[in-house]
């Protein structure tokens, strides 16, 4: 049984940071404004969340667990709500901000 | 073991990397960017030599409000921007700096480097009378027993930081509202995130608080969060601003330096020294100590972010 969970836990962590590292990839090279948060947008949704997820069999105890989903949630709310505002600003400025 | 040192090893050259990059660039938007990333990284340091506490207040002031201020301050500065940068500085005041710099680098680095192994410690001293005191957390029980004196000063540095800012006021806004006017807007996503984060950041700053006594946290962790709550209401236009002049503002932010002197004065009388605590209420009396302490705290942050006063209050 831990063997299965320690295999959950490494493939999990390992796709989140293989999000992480592409969304960095894309922050770096892709050309506008949009399409960089665009990428930034993988890194924290799906990469975080495959961390926290893989992370939770390792928890100790639930308290520990809610406190990963937690800190996982805030991250996506402040991410969502950054994107937008920065989104609208690059809007404003214009395609060659 | 190998594994935590590697990652120590690029911790550390990343703080470097980043702290050269921040004084190296010329933008001063850029700069500030790079300030705030350096004391995120500077947290993960203080999380790996195990200090959490350190590692709360460099998130919560070095990354965050002195964020915030800085990037107020870059705003204001960029008209003057050009102009600042088209002056180059002499080549001896570059040197002179230069070898200032280098100098002070070396003697730390010294310091540091030349301490006898083990280094001195008073920590078994300090956490042999925790019980004494009735908190778990050393930290807190160094920071409010054996040097209330330093913690004392500290409230009181904050609070004339913020007189400082203050006495910044034009005559005619004197007593006026601080900072610039922010628009109510309805459909935003910040107006949506200032209504949704509040309720979730004050539980925390009030946890942060709680669990001060036995674990990290404490009262200037927590009345960061609270500024910062406060800030982000006030930023969506769902909280005004309160004029300087008022009553209650400025009793709230004398109230922790007031609370902590009268109940160090109390001890001269009641424990034989002043800011001794008589043995029996030590806890009950700390943590009263700190929930002023967080309130002033909360309230210095936010206006000191807020800035001086630049309107008269409006009807």
């Amino acid at each position: 049984m831990s063997l299965v969970l320690d295999i959950f836990t490494v493939l999990a962590v390992s796709t989140g940071a293989f999000f992480f590292l592409a969304g960095t990839v894309g922050l770096l090279r892709f050309p506008d404004a949009l399409a960089r948060l665009h990428a930034l947008t993988k890194a924290d949704n799906l990469g975080l969340g495959l961390v926290v997820l893989g992370l939770l069999p390792r928890a100790d105890g639930a308290l520990g667990a809610l406190k990963l989903i937690v800190v996982w949630l805030l991250v996506l709310l402040a991410g969502a709500t950054v994107s937008q505002l920065l989104a609208r600003v690059a809007r404003r400025a214009g395609p060659s901000a | 073991m190998t594994v935590a040192w590697a990652f120590d090893a690029i911790l550390a050259a990343t703080v470097l990397a980043v702290a050269c990059w921040t004084m190296a660039i010329r933008d001063t938007f850029a700069a500030v960017v790079g300030f705030v990333a350096y004391g995120l990284l500077l947290a993960l340091v203080w999380v790996r030599l195990t200090a959490p506490d350190v590692a709360l207040t460099e998130a919560a002031i070095g990354g965050g409000l002195t964020g915030v201020l800085l990037l107020g301050a870059a705003a204001r500065l960029r008209p003057a921007q050009a102009a600042a940068a088209a002056e180059t500085p002499g080549l001896a005041l570059r040197l002179v700096t230069g070898v200032g710099c280098a100098l002070i680098s070396a003697a730390l680095a010294a310091a540091v480097l030349l301490l006898p192994d083990p280094a001195p410690s008073l920590a078994p001293a300090a956490v042999a009378d925790l019980p004494a005191i009735g908190v778990g957390n050393p930290i807190t029980g160094v920071l409010m027993a054996y040097r209330a004196l330093d913690t004392l000063l500290e409230t009181v540095v904050l609070l004339l930081g913020l007189i400082g800012v203050w006495s910044l006021t034009p005559d005619s806004f004197w007593g006026g509202v601080p900072g610039p006017q922010h628009p109510a807007r309805t459909d935003d996503a910040l107006v949506f995130l200032a209504r949704l984060l509040p309720p979730v950041g004050i539980v925390i700053g009030v946890y942060l608080l709680w669990v001060g006594k036995d674990e990290p946290g404490g009262a200037f962790q927590g009345g960061a969060l609270l500024a910062a709550m406060w800030l982000l209401a006030m930023m969506a236009g769902l909280a005004k601003a309160p004029p300087t002049s008022r009553r209650w503002l400025r009793l709230v932010l004398v109230a922790g330096p007031l609370v902590f002197l009268a109940i160090g004065l109390a001890g001269l009388a009641l424990a034989g020294a002043f800011l001794a605590y008589p043995e029996a209420y030590a806890k009950p009396l700390i943590m009263i100590i700190e929930v002023a302490k967080m309130l002033s705290v909360a309230a210095t942050l936010g206006l000191l972010v807020a800035g001086s006063p630049e309107r008269t209050p409006s009807r």
